[in-house]
């Protein structure tokens, strides 16, 4: 009956090929707008480590000065970076699972063969646990290793600096400079750029991922000034490097791993007591104000979804609707069209189901026609996005057209059509049998 | 075949009602062959729609094939039109965009038969009306007296009980018409029961049976012969004063 009934429906869309092709666009429209600001949106506000939600925690403490808020329009959150002092402090709990402190810094990249002009390299300064801790994956080699205050100078290079300075090739065990300091690479990342680059969104939720990835002690052995957000409550002036780590300014992220509950509770407990005891000491004026939070809330409460995309989401399923609406009044004037042909149907024996099953096919083959269009035209709409942003910074977005988005894609296509064919199939199912045959 | 009692349809609209049928009675025995007559809106075409299940009544009893007919939900009454019934409409309501084959295959279809058993029946209906050659033609391409030929191998296709024919012949001119009779003929002579609605006194003539409908009510049901002997003498034209 299936295929009977995908005859007729080919035959009568054949019949009027102009309203099947403003219908079958009308769909491809609001589809491809949706799948547009879907994917944006989604690049945006995605959990890039959804796996580990519950498992990964940033750290924070209100080490923040007495006057007032760190972010006086959020008075409830802690600064979302840690001092050296404390960062280092919580790095020797052995509590967490794995955990790693973290910043951001300027780098250049020279010394490999053939190489003559300096490598810019942005670089993070973290400890050894960050890649198991992010399933970073490695192309060659692996994490350094050793003591996460004492390391080698060892460096792990990202896929672009890799294949710029390597051709791509296994550099491991070469040495490279690092701001004119010998590093032995222990290892290359794969492609590798989660968005938001929830590690770091201080420093921006989009930016690339680092070409350089260098222990955190070494930035301190080498006094290198880090060129991610420093945020300080005290205006005293610093002159040297050790007054800059010794300071209260903020600028080092920290995330532990904590898959359960209990061993959540613990590192708690071990924040709560050390805050406790550096306040006897004199430091923390603000009262007890610790967060271990969640990769999710990390993003939420950072506002790494701007406002902007939310509401362009909300105007792309306007326009969805809008078009989906059109699509039924076309439906519906089409099939009153046909009504009198109905009539004949109901005379000849067929149900109001046979007739409503044999409308609905029609609208089905209506809809994936403007699914697989609207499909096409999403992501030629994504080309277009990414060629707008790629001067800025998340040129990654279209890696996320993953095959769960256009699986999502279908769906919403065949459901929102099928929603709006399923009244104008179902009504001309109602019409009386005899109405449309009298008078003819 | 077919019991009426006291049926009656109302047809309600914001301005006025309509009294289609009222106390509507009559009685068909299965395999007659029965022509109904009548002045324009006399409620003709209304008591074929009832009784062939297409519009409900609103008082009165009916039986189709001895069966109850006004509590059927509407799925039981497609099918009971599906199986039972056959329809010849005037105007011969063929589907424009289906060719003659597809066109008979129609109510086989709802019937969900299987493809050789279609094809079988569809063969056979084709060659009794004389279009097995036509298989591929729409119906765009067929003569008026050609289409209704087909209508009627659509109707006879499903081994129907009853046939309800709507002034078949309306629409033809009256060699064409006499062919239509022709093979209503030997469709009743097969068993089939028909009812058929006509203006055409001549083809009435033909019919074992005569109605007569005036105003929603069954006037006279006498044989044609009768009647237009009464007529004749009372030296009215074809209708009966109500
Ligand atoms: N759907 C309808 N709504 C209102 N009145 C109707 C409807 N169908 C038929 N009628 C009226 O019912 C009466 C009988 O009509 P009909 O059965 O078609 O007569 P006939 O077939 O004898 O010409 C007429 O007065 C007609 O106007
Ligand atoms: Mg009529």
């Amino acid at each position: 009956m299936l295929r009977y009934y995908l005859r007729l429906s080919l035959k009568s869309l054949r019949r009027t090929p102009g309203l099947t092709a403003l219908m079958v666009c009308a769909i491809a429209l609001g589809i491809a707008a949706c799948i547009v600001t879907l994917t944006v949106y989604h690049a945006m506000s995605g959990n890039p480590i959804w796996w580990k939600n519950n498992v990964l925690y940033a750290v924070t403490m209100d080490s923040w000065g007495a006057d007032e808020p760190h972010d006086p329009q959020h008075p409830t959150l802690a600064p979302p970076q840690l001092t050296y002092t404390d960062a280092t402090a919580l790095l020797r709990s052995s509590i967490p699972q794995r955990k790693a402190i973290m910043t951001q810094m300027d780098g250049m990249l020279s010394g490999a063969p053939g190489q003559t002009v300096p490598m810019q390299a942005l670089t993070r300064a973290t400890t050894k646990d960050f890649f198991a801790m992010f399933d970073v994956p490695f192309e060659y080699g692996g994490a350094w290793g050793g003591n996460d205050l004492d390391a080698l100078p060892e460096i792990v290079l990202g896929k672009r600096a890799n294949d710029t300075l390597f051709g791509g090739t296994d550099s491991v065990g070469r040495t490279i400079l690092w701001n004119n300091n010998r590093f032995r690479v222990v290892g290359v990342l794969r492609d590798w750029q989660p968005l938001p680059r929830f590690y770091d969104v201080v420093d921006g939720a989009f930016e690339p991922p680092e070409d350089a990835y260098v222990p955190f002690s070494w930035i301190t052995t080498l006094r290198s000034v880090p060129s991610g957000n420093m945020d300080c409550h005290t205006s005293v002036a610093i002159s040297n490097y050790q007054q800059l780590l010794g300071s209260e300014c903020v600028w080092i992220e920290m995330w532990a791993q904590l898959p359960s509950a209990a061993r959540r509770e613990r590192f708690r407990a071990y924040v709560d007591s050390y805050w406790a005891a550096q306040r006897r000491a004199g430091r923390f004026p603000r009262p007890l104000n610790n967060h271990l939070t969640n990769v999710s809330q990390w993003l939420q409460v950072n506002g790494v979804v701007s406002s902007d995309s939310r509401i362009l989401l909300r105007v792309a399923f306007a326009f969805l609707a809008v078009c989906l609406l059109n699509t039924v009044g076309i439906l519906l004037t089409k099939f009153l069209r046909g009504a009198p042909i109905v009539g004949v149907r109901r005379a000849l024996g067929a149900s109001r189901r046979q007739i409503f099953l044999q409308h609905l096919v029609e609208v089905a083959v209506v809809s994936i026609a403007g699914g697989v269009l609207g499909l096409a035209l999403g992501a030629a709409g994504l080309v277009g996005v990414r060629a707008i942003y790629a001067q800025d910074s998340a040129y990654g977005l279209l890696a996320h057209f993953d095959p769960l988005g256009v699986a999502w894609a279908l769906a919403l296509a065949a459901l929102s059509t099928l929603a709006a064919g399923f009244y104008p199939a179902w009504s001309i199912g109602r019409l009386p049998p005899a109405g449309y045959l009298r008078g003819r | 075949m077919l019991k009426m009692q006291d049926v009656s349809k109302v047809y309600r609209t914001d301005l006025i009602e309509t009294h289609a049928l009222r106390n509507f009675s009559l009685e068909v025995k299965s395999g007659q062959f029965v022509a109904v007559s009548g002045p324009s809106g006399s409620g003709k075409t209304t008591f074929l729609n009832v009784a062939g299940l297409l519009e409900t009544f609103d008082t009165g009893i009916y039986e189709l094939d001895g069966q109850d007919v006004s509590r059927l939900s509407d799925d039981a009454r497609s099918r009971m039109r599906n199986e039972k019934i056959g329809f010849i409409f005037q105007s011969f309501n063929l589907i424009p965009d289906l060719d003659v084959y597809d066109n008979v295959d129609v109510p086989l279809r709802y019937r969900r038969m299987k493809a050789a058993e279609r094809n079988q029946r569809i063969t056979k209906a084709l060659e009794l009306v004389g279009l097995a050659s036509r298989t591929k033609h729409m119906p765009s391409q067929l003569s008026g007296g050609q289409q209704q030929r087909v209508a009627i191998a659509r109707a006879i296709a499903g081994d129907p009980a009853l046939i309800l024919a709507d002034e078949p012949t309306g629409n033809l001119d009256s060699l064409m018409a006499r062919q239509v009779m022709d093979l209503l003929e030997q469709i009743n002579e097969m068993g089939t029961t028909i009812i058929l609605v006509t203006h055409d006194p001549e083809l009435a003539r033909r019919a074992q049976r005569n109605i007569h409908v005036v105003d929603g009510l069954v006037i006279d049901s006498a044989p044609y012969e009768r009647r237009l002997g009464a007529d004749e003498r009372a030296g009215a034209g074809g209708s009966m004063p109500a």
